[in-house]
């Protein structure tokens, strides 16, 4: 996504057409309608799962999916489906709150590089080319190493190795808008830059923002299985997507399904933010329609 | 060309710098004593003492990044590791071979299956064959790399038997991690010369082609794929450096001695200055495969060229 693209998202008409164009691309709504699902579970984990996710019982322990336990048990008897849907909580609270993360820092630092410019502009890319040059997963790894394992470690150690992505896109967006006459009306009615680029700038950017952050709530929620996969991130007992998988592995050559629905249920949430994301890039941002 | 290839080498440092100093304080801030973490729980007072005199601990952090940097360039010592006491490069020197054979074997195979499908599915777009590459393609790109290796395990060497799931000797060990790795970049690379090729196709210049009445083998091979390599070399250079890091779980699944291993076997022991430098190598690998992106740009592209001479 090129950084020099700043498409407007006009009044509530404008919402209502993004709605409609959004609606005519199957693929876009499936990932939307799975992740309104997902939603639904994290929301109402404790009424819909059939087991508590915690609850052990070592008599049950290994059982293979059946009408009791759909997903089967794991190797201390617990529910997996349940564990499944307990799961969608802490994985779509990591992808929230770590892009929440990168949004606001990323937003923070180029909305300052893309209105100042000049020097200051110099030394935030800079800076950001310096992290940008740390493959994003070693860099949650360097920081949640650092930090130490557990949930909120996690998100910060995701958000901030996203950060410099935002900060790119949002500083293009910044410094195509900074010279428009609306910027310039505003200044001359004696508008303080920091009302400017809050009240006038930013939501004028906004198409790029909410399309990289779709994308981007799916890349932190891979990262943070991943992490959590090499034993960084959620530590047992929470049921961690990643971390079941992790935990399924020793058991995989009798227990196979221990391994399969958690990566299943990792899977089909990244492809629906995935075709959310690629549909909402398709309506919000027309110079990349092809 | 000399000129540039020196200006994108010197522009490099500060970057190095930087990632080294992020490195660095990342270190220095992770909680718990380096000479406890050493000398285990029973060792006494005087020696902790004694060990942090000795290895500069009660310097101000600046002095002791200052003596961290000018060990790497002198010495290319970054530390070393709190349990085995070796010195960290001479670990991960010995580790990179495998990682350097994996992620080659992955770029290949991406490169090899990519461009063809890439450029099959931008001149057949929107029929079905378009439309199934490009779904396969998001698929790919969905696919937690941990997961598929497990389920490539389950099935290959489980149930089937043709592939070892461990080790790293011979080449059959290499199919299982390679396909495990290389899906990622396949997708990317298949959708940048998908979309890269059908913004090419349309351009004046291949109507001229196709009027003279070249050979379509021809117009697609030199005259449109040529034109649209640019942007994919630069993500098969972005590929080659995630693959890198990408490795980390991958060598993990299948046992594979490189350095992503190296680097978890080093957290789940808080072997800290291995970790680091871990990722200190792989950041400055990433950095010199995107100077060879840039250089290899200017070589394909005439333009970028003249611009230097």
């Amino acid at each position: 996504m090129s950084g020099n693209t700043a498409p407007r998202m006009k009044s509530e008409a404008g919402l209502l057409d993004i709605w409609r164009r959004l609606r005519k691309n199957p693929l876009a709504m499936f990932g939307l309608f799975i992740v309104v699902l997902l939603i639904f579970f994290a929301i109402t984990a404790d009424v819909i799962a059939p087991y508590k996710y915690y609850e052990q019982n070592l008599i049950n322990s290994f059982q293979s999916p059946s009408k009791e336990h759909l997903f089967g048990t794991d190797e201390f008897g617990r529910d997996i489906l349940s564990r499944i849907i307990h799961g969608s909580r802490i994985s779509l609270q990591v992808g929230l709150i770590a892009v929440g993360i990168s949004v606001i820092f990323g937003g923070f630092f180029g909305a300052v590089a893309g209105y100042y410019g000049g020097r200051i502009d110099n030394l935030i890319m800079r800076g950001m080319d310096i992290l940008l040059s740390i493959p994003s997963i070693l860099l949650a790894i360097a920081i949640a190493a650092s930090l130490g394992p557990g949930l909120y470690n996690m998100m910060v150690a995701v958000g901030i190795s996203t950060t410099p992505q935002y900060a790119r896109i949002i500083r293009g967006s910044v410094l195509s808008l900074r010279g428009q006459e609306f910027v310039e009306a505003a200044k001359a009615v004696g508008s303080s830059d920091t009302r400017i680029i809050m009240k006038h700038i930013l939501p004028n950017c906004l198409a790029p923002i909410i399309v990289q952050s779709t994308l981007g709530v799916a890349s932190a929620i891979l990262t943070a299985a991943g992490l959590s996969f090499i034993g960084l991130g959620i530590q047992p007992p929470t049921p961690e997507w990643g971390a079941m998988l992790s935990g399924g592995r020793e058991y995989i050559r009798d227990y196979a399904y221990m391994t399969v629905f958690p990566g299943l249920a990792i899977m089909i949430t990244i492809l629906a933010l995935n075709f959310l994301g690629d549909g909402l890039r398709d309506v919000l941002d027309p110079k990349l329609k092809r | 060309m000399l000129k540039y290839i020196v200006k994108r080498i010197f522009s490099l440092i500060p970057v190095l710098l930087g990632v080294a100093f992020i490195v660095f304080t990342l270190l220095y801030l992770t909680p718990g004593d380096p000479a406890r973490i050493v000398l285990g729980e029973q060792a006494t007072e005087e020696a902790l003492a004694e060990f942090r005199e000795k290895e500069g601990l009660n310097d101000p952090f600046l002095v002791q990044f200052g003596n961290y940097v000018w060990k790497a360039v002198t010495k290319g010592d970054i530390g070393r590791s709190y349990m085995t006491r070796r010195s960290v490069a001479n670990e991960i020197m010995s580790a990179f071979p495998s990682t350097l054979k994996l992620a080659l074997s992955c770029v290949i195979a991406a490169v090899l299956l990519g461009i063809p499908i890439g450029i099959l599915s931008a001149i057949r777009q929107n029929t079905l064959f378009d439309n199934i590459t490009r779904f396969l393609a998001i698929v790919g790109l969905s696919m937690p790399v941990f997961w598929q290796g497990v389920l490539l395990i389950l099935l290959f060497s489980v149930k089937l038997r043709w592939f070892p799931a461990s080790g790293f000797d011979t080449w059959a060990t290499l199919v299982l991690p390679t396909l495990t790795l290389a899906c990622n970049p396949l997708a990317v690379i298949t959708r940048m010369t998908r979309s890269s090729m059908l913004e090419v196709v349309r351009q004046d210049y291949i109507r001229t082609a196709r009027a003279k009445g070249q050979t379509e083998q021809i117009v697609i091979w030199r005259h449109a794929l040529g034109n649209a390599l640019i942007p994919i070399v630069t993500v098969i250079g972005l590929q080659f450096g995630s693959l890198l890091a990408g490795a980390v779980l991958t060598e993990s699944i299948f046992s594979i001695p490189g350095v992503g291993r190296l680097m978890v076997d080093a957290i789940k022991m808080r072997d800290y200055p291995v970790v680091q430098g871990g990722v200190l190598f792989i950041a400055v690998a990433f950095s010199f495969v995107n100077l060879m992106v840039d250089l290899l740009y200017a070589w394909i592209d005439p333009r970028i060229r003249a611009q230097y001479r």
